[in-house]
């Protein structure tokens, strides 16, 4: 387990989870082109590559998702 | 990691045409430059600042080799380049974000040379300092919530098991057998509600002790490595002082729901409050 519980004034950098920092990093951050690689500015291709990596546990995914749809109305 | 990218006297960067590229970790508003010294970034470059204004942009140098537009499409499937690149990449927004104001930018956004990143900082110098103005004197904290087994499977029958005494009739057998799933399938429907609206009332009561809120979608197991369903993963915008009252919240939020578990981490720099695209092009959603 390498989540976090932190109240103090610094993170560690070796505790924080990867997961996520990639929810921040691949969906935050203020979002302008660069000069090199526009598609990754324009396209949200970093989720696109890590959803290919975990396809196997879609399934699971889908799971916790229909569990949260049956609240709504 | 070659040195010639960067002149050491004037801290200006190189150009593309030597095969190498400036990244741009974020931008700072009255950032003391000291405050970066020594700091390498990704790919062990030393990170260096590009002023423009009040404004102070991160940047290091990186070759193309590595980030050019189709290694960049490679690397970002290798899932080991991407967490050292994500890592060193908030190694630097964090050090900046404790010193002074800071709009992290999205990872891997790239430009020619320091005078082009001078030339947008100049150019979007008014959308960096509105999104400055939001975060100044604020931080980012995450709470995610996992259901374990005990919120989500479903509470037991009711009345006691009379399973039909055997021979008692096969046409009443198999009825009592078909209500008895339907029966399961409605309490673990329940249970399922039950656990959402829990979810939604611990971000609704943590929400309101925050400057703003934003849904991330669930995570994967894979990636976590976590146990139990996800069924909250969220971040809070929270005036500095508010985040030891916050923090309590969400302990107390945890306890009064037995089987979920409610984590927080943070502080973060304020990834998730300076987006500045336009949020109706960008619905949220965890179904996607």
């Amino acid at each position: 387990m390498t989540a976090v519980l932190d109240t103090g004034r610094d993170v560690p950098m070796e505790r924080v989870a990867l997961v996520d920092l990639l929810d921040r990093l691949l969906a935050g951050g203020v979002m302008i082109a660069g000069d090199l690689v526009i598609s990754i500015a324009e396209v949200d291709l970093v989720r696109v590559s890590l959803r290919a990596l975990v396809t196997s546990v879609r399934d699971e995914l889908l799971r916790g998702d229909e569990l949260l749809r049956e609240e709504e109305p | 990691m070659t040195d010639r990218a960067t002149d050491p006297v004037t801290g200006q960067g190189t150009a593309a045409g030597d095969g190498l590229a400036v990244y741009l970790y974020g931008v700072a508003r009255g950032l003391d430059p000291a405050a970066l010294d020594g700091v390498a970034g990704v790919g062990g470059a030393p990170v260096r600042t590009v002023p423009s204004g009040t404004l102070t942009a991160l940047v290091s140098t990186v070759p193309l080799e590595e980030y050019g537009e189709a290694a960049l499409r490679e690397n970002l499937e290798d899932l080991a380049w991407l967490e050292a690149t994500a890592r060193a990449h908030h190694d630097v927004v964090d050090l900046a974000a404790h010193a002074a104001p800071t709009a992290p930018v999205r990872i891997a956004t790239l430009y020619r040379d320091d005078a082009r990143v001078a030339q947008v900082l100049a150019e979007q110098g008014e959308a960096f300092a509105r999104a400055l103005d939001r975060v100044a004197g604020r931080a980012e904290w995450g709470i995610k919530a996992y259901a374990h087994r005990e919120a989500l499977e479903p509470a037991e029958p009711p009345e006691p098991e009379s399973a039909p005494a055997p021979g008692a009739g096969s046409a009443g057998a198999g009825t009592a057998y078909l209500r008895r799933r339907q029966d399961e399938r409605r309490r673990r429907a329940d249970a399922g509600r039950k656990v959402g609206e829990q979810a939604a009332a611990i971000h609704d009561r943590l929400a309101e002790l925050a400057v703003a809120a934003r849904h991330h979608p669930p995570q994967d197991p894979k990636l976590s490595g976590r146990a139990g369903v996800q069924i909250l993963n969220a971040a809070y915008l929270l005036e500095e002082g508010d985040a030891a009252a916050f923090a309590e919240a969400a302990r107390a939020a945890g306890e009064r729901c037995p089987g979920i578990e409610v984590e927080v981490t943070g502080p973060w720099p304020p990834y998730s409050f300076i987006d500045t695209t336009d949020p109706a092009a960008e619905p949220e959603g965890a179904g996607r």
